[in-house]
């Protein structure tokens, strides 16, 4: 386990998210949230929404056409639909990060495995149940991001979520340029490599 | 001075009625089945649709379960961003995430399957002559037109695909929220080694992607110029959306059976639609 550096300013929330579970919070412009990856190659699924104007929210299509890049790095700006900065990648200890795999869903799960998943907990059951606090529901399901999971493209178009390239401690620091509630599901899945078949807690952290 | 030719109601009557007929290069042919060039071996009375969109327009259009859909891009330049949804429960809708996912491959093109976020087929692509096409980047918006144009919005000279689509989609009554991550035809975005995208465009006029629905959807097309395109003049051709009545995918069918993540897509369906 590596120590991620010190985060400036007052430590705000400090909570671990259990394995499988949901999480929401409110991050305001300036703060960071930092994102913990406690036990390695725990996939973290993740949107975010302006606090004031819910129907701007994270874009997946709108962060890789404005960075000319599907992979988040260091240096990242995450986009809304509306092309504004929503917020940036100020640091990770991991070379990079998904925004092209989405989330699994019961739905999904059973084209991808079979219908014997379909009654496993998934991420689009925690989106859902994350967003209903908000008052949101499944018409505000986009494509997320992906922390700590692996998605490569290969030069044949090949794609696929792949064993992980994050470790235990490693961890991505993304600072809000909007006042911003951000939702994420700690992924459960169990079928493929993005938590190493083992759904692991992460910590959050915000300062600022 | 001269009086007016539309100064009572009775002559701007006569002025309105006088445009009748008129045809100009992007409309709709009412009724479709007075559609001219249509596909081989298609008779006229299964023409459900035929419709030129114009350079920065939209369109959109209910289809039943089992309809072709061809897109034509009639001079080699259009770029038609498109948003599906399941015409029964609008909520479920395209997931272009699931339908790279699910079928293990970064690339649209014949014998793919376009997926909804409840684990069923949207469309199937029958027919593709054109090969370049984009599920990376999304459309553009009022910001990207406005920084490479000037200007963005739906009432001026460069209009966006993203407020196209709001546009499209509010007609039946969707809104903000049911606009959706879309696919881009004509125009294509290939990923390099390091993740990065590469803007890669299409020039031979006639070329067309051809689509099966295999559920009642709305679709939703848009005709702007793609978000990366870097020509910094408007560059957009007209492209023309023909729709045709046909039949509803059978248990033989080779598109159906091609991989067991897709054929349990189309069960899905079928189970959907068990009543």
């Amino acid at each position: 386990m590596i120590n991620p550096p010190e985060l400036d300013g007052k430590i705000v929330l400090d909570e671990v998210v259990p394995a499988r579970a949901p999480w929401t919070a409110v991050v305001r412009q300036g703060q960071t949230l930092r994102i913990v990856d406690l036990e390695g190659n725990q996939a973290v699924d993740f949107l975010m929404y302006a606090l004031e104007d819910d129907a701007e929210r994270y874009s997946a299509q709108d962060t890789i056409a404005a960075q000319g890049n599907i992979f988040l790095r260091d240096g990242s700006v995450l986009m809304s639909n509306e092309r504004r900065p929503m917020a940036t990648v100020t640091a990770t200890s991991v070379a990079y990060h998904d925004t092209i795999g989405g989330a699994c869903s019961c739905e999904s799960n059973t084209l991808r495995y079979g219908h014997h998943t379909k009654a496993q907990h998934a991420c689009v059951e925690n989106f859902l149940q994350g967003n209903a606090r908000w008052g949101r529901g499944k018409r505000d399901m986009v494509s997320n991001i992906n922390w700590f999971m692996n998605v490569p493209v290969e030069a044949d178009g090949a794609l696929g979520i792949v064993d992980g390239i994050s470790a235990p401690g490693l961890y991505v620091d993304i600072r809000a340029e909007m006042d911003l509630v951000a939702v994420v599901s700690n992924c459960p899945q169990i079928n493929n490599p993005c938590n190493g078949f083992k759904p692991t807690p992460v910590r959050m952290v915000i300062a600022g | 001075m001269a009086i007016s030719s539309t100064a009572d109601p009775a002559a701007a009557r006569i002025h309105a009625r006088g445009m009748a007929g008129t045809r100009v290069d992007c409309m709709p042919v009412v009724p479709a089945t007075a559609a001219e060039n249509r596909p081989p071996g298609v008779q006229a009375e299964a023409m459900l649709w035929d419709e030129t969109i114009a350079p920065g327009g939209y369109a959109a259009k209910r289809l039943d379960r089992g309809a072709r859909l061809r897109l034509v891009d009639l001079q080699g330049d259009g770029c038609i961003s498109m948003l599906l949804f399941n015409a029964e429960r609008p909520v479920e809708r395209l997931n272009v995430a699931d339908t790279l996912k699910v079928q293990w491959n970064a690339y649209l093109g014949a014998g793919r399957l376009l997926l909804s976020d409840m684990g069923k087929v949207l469309m199937s692509v029958l027919e593709d002559t054109c090969g370049t096409h984009d599920a990376f980047c999304g459309a553009s918006n009022a910001a990207s037109n406005a920084a490479k144009y000037g200007d963005g919005d739906n009432w001026g000279p460069h209009p966006n695909a993203r407020d196209r689509f709001l546009l499209a989609a509010g007609k039946f009554g969707l809104g903000r929220k049911d606009v959706h991550p879309c696919i881009n035809w004509f125009k294509g975005v290939t990923i390099l080694g390091d993740g990065a995208t590469r803007f890669v465009s299409a020039t031979a006029p006639g070329q067309s992607v051809t689509f099966r629905a295999e559920m009642d959807v709305i679709v939703v097309l848009a005709n702007c110029p793609h978000v990366l395109d870097p020509r910094r003049d408007y560059a957009v051709t007209p492209v023309r959306a023909l729709a045709w009545r046909g039949e509803v995918t059978a248990a033989d069918d080779p598109l159906r059976n091609a991989t067991p993540e897709g054929l349990r897509a189309f069960l899905n369906v079928e189970e959907d639609l068990r009543r």
